[in-house]
């Protein structure tokens, strides 16, 4: 009987933990958001935030969209040299950058950059009572820590993301004119050419949702950390993990209904 | 004046405070003492309300802090300075932009104006030339005289200490309790102070009181605690392990 019983258990577990997991965010996204008009936003905390997810995190997003537009020109060419399409390396980087290698790239970057910090950061205030300080001195700690970094990572997002796809062209360009020996002129031309400016402009929407998750679920986990140091560990593996997944799901959602 | 009536908390199933009922006395200092582990920080926690009871009330000035809104509740709070018991210092802050935090969030006062109240309160609790010092660059005993500095600089009505002689060698013990009794006398606030340490607990309460197994069990005078004939009390105040305290 017990044989029969425990896939359903651990199914029901599942569900009850999920449903668990998505109200707590709602509803700490709510307590959140209802801290703006009370009290304003902080703007010297949303400031740092912004340095730190942006201007901090350039070389990394940027050597991500360099090495990742090289590669795909390169991966380009040896298929489109197959079928004489060689002309069309430019447009199939450009695209796959601002479209999609560019938003999804910049937001995992960043969740691993910045996200894991946001989570270890908030995570040792909690177990130090650093929180509890904060709302014993009446500073709500969500409009203290979670408001800036969430509409910083959602500020903060589309301009890396724009960066790396432009980084990631200009990696491209360079394969293709230097190493592979191809004409730049078509490079540029066909990229003129194929793409549109609704491409960047749903690129750059994916962002705002990519950076709204990676802070939301980081903050989250912050303010759930329990168990010492070693607490602050899972939780913050925890952070990072769900929000890749969720980014990697909302981008699959968001492609669907987009373009 | 702060009134918990019939408070009680479980955790997985396990009662913490059991119809716990309590009355601090206003400008007093009330020592709370009893076994590590029961819930003499839950209590602290109900009364700043960072702890929601499963049933009681938790009345601050006649005020029942559990059925007020955030913001209502922030209001109540501006009237408590806690002491926690590693002083949870924001470790990204120096000692002084530790201290002048309250200030900076709550009061429109002038960048002068600050460093004198703070440079003042760092002076009264003896950390004077500290003001640069990160928290990770301090000792224990300092960090929590910090913590004291920072519960005092917006003059509060009522303090909490928890634990604040846990972990200090006892000198230092003696120089917090010194420190607590001096704030006292110069701001004359009402004390609420958890503790274990029991030459210190004689030493600052004006009234100390028991916890045991969820409810206060016997609250008196220094001296009518040490004359108490409650067994549980007697065994605490000596320290022996024979008595009827289950281990």
């Amino acid at each position: 009987m017990n044989i029969i019983l425990i896939p359903f258990e651990k199914v029901g577990k599942f569900v009850l933990y999920t449903v668990d997991e998505l109200g707590s965010i709602a509803i700490y996204i709510g307590e959140s958001f209802i801290s703006i008009p009370e009290y304003f936003i902080n703007f010297e905390n949303l400031i740092d935030q912004m340095i730190f997810i942006g201007i901090d995190s350039f070389w990394v997003v940027g050597l991500t969209g360099l090495f990742t537009g090289m590669v795909l020109s390169l991966q380009a060419y040896y298929a489109a040299k197959i079928v004489g399409v060689t002309y069309m390396i430019g447009p199939t980087v450009a695209l796959s950058m601002v479209r999609e290698l560019g938003p999804v790239l910049t937001a995992l970057m960043i969740t691993a950059r910045c996200g894991s910090s946001m989570a270890s950061e908030i995570g040792t205030m909690k177990v130090t009572e650093q929180i509890d300080a904060l709302e014993v001195m009446a500073v709500d700690p969500y409009y203290f820590l979670s408001v800036p970094r969430i509409l910083a990572a959602m500020a903060m997002l589309p301009v890396m993301a724009v960066l790396c796809s432009l980084i990631g062209i200009i990696g491209g360009y360079v394969v293709y004119v230097y190493f592979l020996g191809l004409n730049h002129i078509t490079y540029i031309e066909k990229i003129y050419q194929y793409i549109e400016l609704s491409d960047i402009y749903n690129g750059l929407l994916k962002s705002v949702f990519f950076g709204a998750i990676l802070a939301v679920i980081s903050t989250f986990k912050g303010f759930q950390t329990t168990g010492g140091a070693k607490g602050v560990g899972r939780f913050t593996t925890q952070a990072v993990v769900l929000s890749s997944v969720y980014i990697l799901f909302a981008d699959y959602l968001l492609t669907s209904i987009l373009f | 004046m702060i009134v918990l009536q019939r408070l009680s908390k479980s955790f997985n199933g396990v009662k913490v405070l059991d119809d716990l009922d309590i009355e601090f006395g206003e400008k007093q200092i009330t020592v709370v003492i009893g076994r590590s582990g029961g819930g003499k920080s839950v209590m602290l926690k109900h009364i700043i309300g960072l702890m929601k009871p499963d049933s009681g009330k938790v009345l601050i000035g006649g005020i029942d802090i559990n059925a007020l809104k955030k913001k209502e509740l922030n209001e109540i709070r501006k009237k408590f300075g806690m002491v926690f018991q590693d002083g949870a210092l924001l470790d990204s802050l120096t000692v002084f932009e530790n201290v002048a935090f309250p200030l900076r969030r709550h009061l429109k006062i002038s960048e002068k104006e600050i460093k004198d109240r703070v440079f003042s309160v760092l002076e009264d609790v003896g950390l004077e030339g500290q003001d640069s010092k990160m928290p990770s660059e301090i000792s224990g005993g300092m960090r929590k005289r910090v913590g004291v500095a920072r519960a005092l600089i917006l003059n509060p009505e009522i303090m909490l200490f928890d634990e604040p002689t846990t972990g200090l060698d006892p000198v230092m013990s003696d120089v917090i309790n010194n420190l607590i009794i001096s704030m006292h006398n110069k701001f004359k606030f009402t004390g609420i102070i958890i503790s274990h340490d029991i030459s210190g607990t004689f030493k600052t309460g004006d009234v100390i009181a028991m916890l045991y197994e969820g409810r206060i069990i016997e609250s008196g005078t220094p001296e009518e605690f040490k004359n108490s004939n409650n067994p549980v009390v007697k065994q605490f105040i000596s320290g022996s392990m024979e008595g009827p305290i289950l281990i």
